[in-house]
């Protein structure tokens, strides 16, 4: 297919067609309900089912219900909407179930606002939920990376039967840029046949199917969250992702940055390197699991790092668990909507190398 | 000649259940296996189980099953039921999980017309966690968060779910039954029966209140348990039915008490 300029969030909602996608079920929350608005009108012309739910706990849980089905199942939220459907999320892990969630995340805590934010790392990355679980989280930084992990998450999620968040900011959905989507999809991988669904049990053809999250005995549950916890291992071993920007190269300070900040990074980097400030970055986009490795031996060649985030700091501490103190760290970080700008980066790395950083 | 008069109905599982001695439950249990059986769509239901005394339901009934969290047993079933429409789901749920954490779903599923039938176990009262007052409390109940009695000036009036659902204008078959002794099981299986079939025909949502014990907490012997939800309950929650999918909402028909 031609490329074809295209909302973030049409672009998200088409993914999910493109991936075989056929059931979504939201309720309205700013900045995303493009989302839903395009699959209200363009599942249907697919034979696919929307469904407007009262509330994000039951959007939820209706998503609970039909992904045990075996059928391909995604919903979108912002941020005070996926707080809510963080018991839901706990269950899914739990029964191991194959959903695709998005965030558009916003400005917090509370009602907090309606512009771009990445207060949601930690609730996305370090549970969100109760209990010992992990999502698959990630983040694009343009609007082809977001339709891209979209369809791939559907994979990921088929292939651990485990959820996964794509999380994103208000400027993913809102943006317009060119996207293109491949003619033939075909998973990345072969996915293996979902025998646990819950279809009917067929004459006893078939075991009876329990899709549950419920172990009284604690043997029974200890055992149930190993092998969780195996699963989380395997996708640690597999699922790193990351983009490298210039660490080829020789540098002095290294950014890490994620989503569409990391593209005022790259601005920021430009207007540096022309003025022979040797800067490199490197874009998490698989934020569990952490790239922690890539990050430590890219910090390794610099004197020191640059965390930049809409946040007061949330995968800094990420950063601070790869580096383990070998580099020191310094943070720029905006929040409640504003944007961190290309001249505070260049003004705040600059101030790095002249060893004015600040607090590490 | 050994003749089998009465056995299990095959929706059923071969286990025994972990209910308490009295409990109508089990009846209730019996009452849906059997109409899976009638109907012949047991190898095509899913059942969706509440977080409640009955939250192992997937244990003893011989369908698939899912287990939901407190209250959001509707949303899990119109998941199912979208996905799947060839499925016939149900949904068994408490009155704490219904009435209470779960009002949202409920009114919600039903307002939708979800092809789905809600088994509704009302006891007036939260077995699972024992003995706290439920929305369906008796005024003057003891229990054990209101243990002077159910104080309607704080807590308000039990809530009459059946009539609550059937004022929703989207069509839909609503009753409410007894479980309490063989005579009201016989009516509350045929609206039972009923409900699963408009499920199979996919004509409407269908929720059935089924009136139950729960000696335990109850503090009561189960045959004192049977009289006292006839003399305290039935009054208060009239049987019958209260809505059918043609429109017509119908007043309900109580039973003489002493029948
Ligand atoms: C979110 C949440 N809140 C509270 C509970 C604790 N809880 C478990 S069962 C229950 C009440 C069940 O009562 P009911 O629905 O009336 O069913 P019964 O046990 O009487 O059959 C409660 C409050 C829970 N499991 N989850
Ligand atoms: S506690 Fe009450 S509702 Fe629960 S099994 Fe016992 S009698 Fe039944």
């Amino acid at each position: 297919m031609a490329k074809k300029l295209m909302k973030g969030a049409e672009a998200i909602g088409e993914a999910a067609i493109r991936a075989g996608c056929r059931l979504f079920f939201g309720y309205p929350i700013t900045p995303q309900n493009e989302i839903p608005e395009y699959l209200s009108h363009r599942l249907p012309q697919v034979g696919g089912t929307f469904v407007q739910a009262e509330s994000e706990v039951a959007a939820s849980n209706m998503l609970y219900g039909a992904a045990g089905t075996g059928e391909r199942v995604f919903t979108s939220s912002s941020s005070p909407g996926i707080s809510l459907m963080q018991e839901a999320i706990s269950y899914m892990a739990g029964s191991q179930l194959p959903v695709v969630i998005v965030n558009i995340m916003r400005a917090g805590p509370g009602l907090g606002g309606i512009l771009p934010a990445q207060g949601d790392y930690l609730q996305s990355t370090k549970g969100g939920g109760h209990g010992d679980y992990r999502l698959l989280v990630l983040a694009p930084n343009s609007v082809q990376e977001a339709a891209d992990l979209v369809i791939e998450a559907f994979d990921l999620a088929d292939y651990y039967r485990n959820p996964v968040l794509v999380v994103g900011d208000g400027l993913i959905g809102q943006m317009m840029e060119p996207v293109e989507f491949k003619d033939d999809y075909a998973p990345v991988r072969p996915l293996p046949p979902k025998t646990w669904a819950s279809t009917g049990h067929t004459g006893g053809e078939k075991p009876r199917s329990i899709i549950n999250s419920l172990f009284l005995d604690p043997e029974v549950l200890e055992k149930h969250n190993q092998a969780l916890q195996a699963k989380y291992a395997e996708m640690e071993k597999n699922e790193i992702r990351y983009e490298g920007y210039g660490l080829d190269g020789d540098y002095d300070v290294l950014i890490v940055a994620y989503g569409t900040v990391a593209r005022v990074c790259q601005t920021a980097m430009e207007e540096l390197e022309a003025d022979g400030v040797r800067v490199a970055m490197i874009r998490p986009i698989s934020l569990y699991p952490y790239p922690s490795q890539a990050v430590r031996e890219a910090a390794e060649k610099a004197s020191g790092v640059l965390v930049v985030e809409l946040s007061a700091g949330q995968m800094i501490e990420d950063v601070r668990l790869a580096l383990e103190g070998r580099r020191p760290i310094h943070f720029h970080g905006r929040t409640g909507g504003m944007l961190a700008t290309p001249e505070e980066i260049v003004d705040k790395v600059r101030r790095i190398v002249e060893g004015r950083g600040g607090k590490s | 000649m050994i003749q089998t008069v009465f056995q299990k109905p095959d929706s059923l599982a071969s286990v025994i259940t972990h209910y308490c001695p009295g409990c109508t439950h089990g009846v209730i249990h019996r009452m849906v296996g059997e109409v899976l059986d009638e109907l012949g769509v047991r190898d095509r239901t899913v059942g969706v189980s509440p977080v409640g005394c009955s939250v192992l339901a997937y244990n003893y009934f011989e369908t698939d099953f899912h287990e939901a969290s407190h209250g959001r047993a509707p949303a899990v079933a119109t998941g199912i039921k979208r996905a799947r429409p060839d499925l016939i789901v149900f949904a068994y749920q408490g009155d704490g999980d219904l009435a209470s954490i779960g009002m949202g779903e409920i009114i919600h599923c039903a307002n939708r017309g979800e092809k789905i039938t809600v088994i509704f176990v009302n006891n007036a009262i939260y077995g699972m966690t024992g003995g706290q007052m439920a929305p369906t409390t008796m005024p003057n109940q003891v229990a054990t968060t209101c243990p002077m009695g159910r104080d309607v000036e704080q807590a308000g009036w039990p809530i009459r779910m059946a009539e609550l659902v059937s004022a929703l204008r989207t069509p839909a078959y609503v009753a409410r039954a007894s479980s309490h002794s063989p005579l009201h099981t016989v009516q509350a299986k045929a609206m039972i029966r009923r409900a699963f079939q408009y499920q199979v025909e996919g004509t409407c949502f269908s929720m059935v209140e089924v009136l139950s014990t729960c000696p335990t907490n109850w503090g009561l012997p189960p045959n004192e348990a049977d009289r006292w939800l006839e003399e305290q309950m039935m009054p208060y929650y009239p049987l019958g039915v209260f809505k059918t999918p043609d429109g017509r909402d119908r007043a309900p028909k109580p039973l003489p008490a002493d029948e």
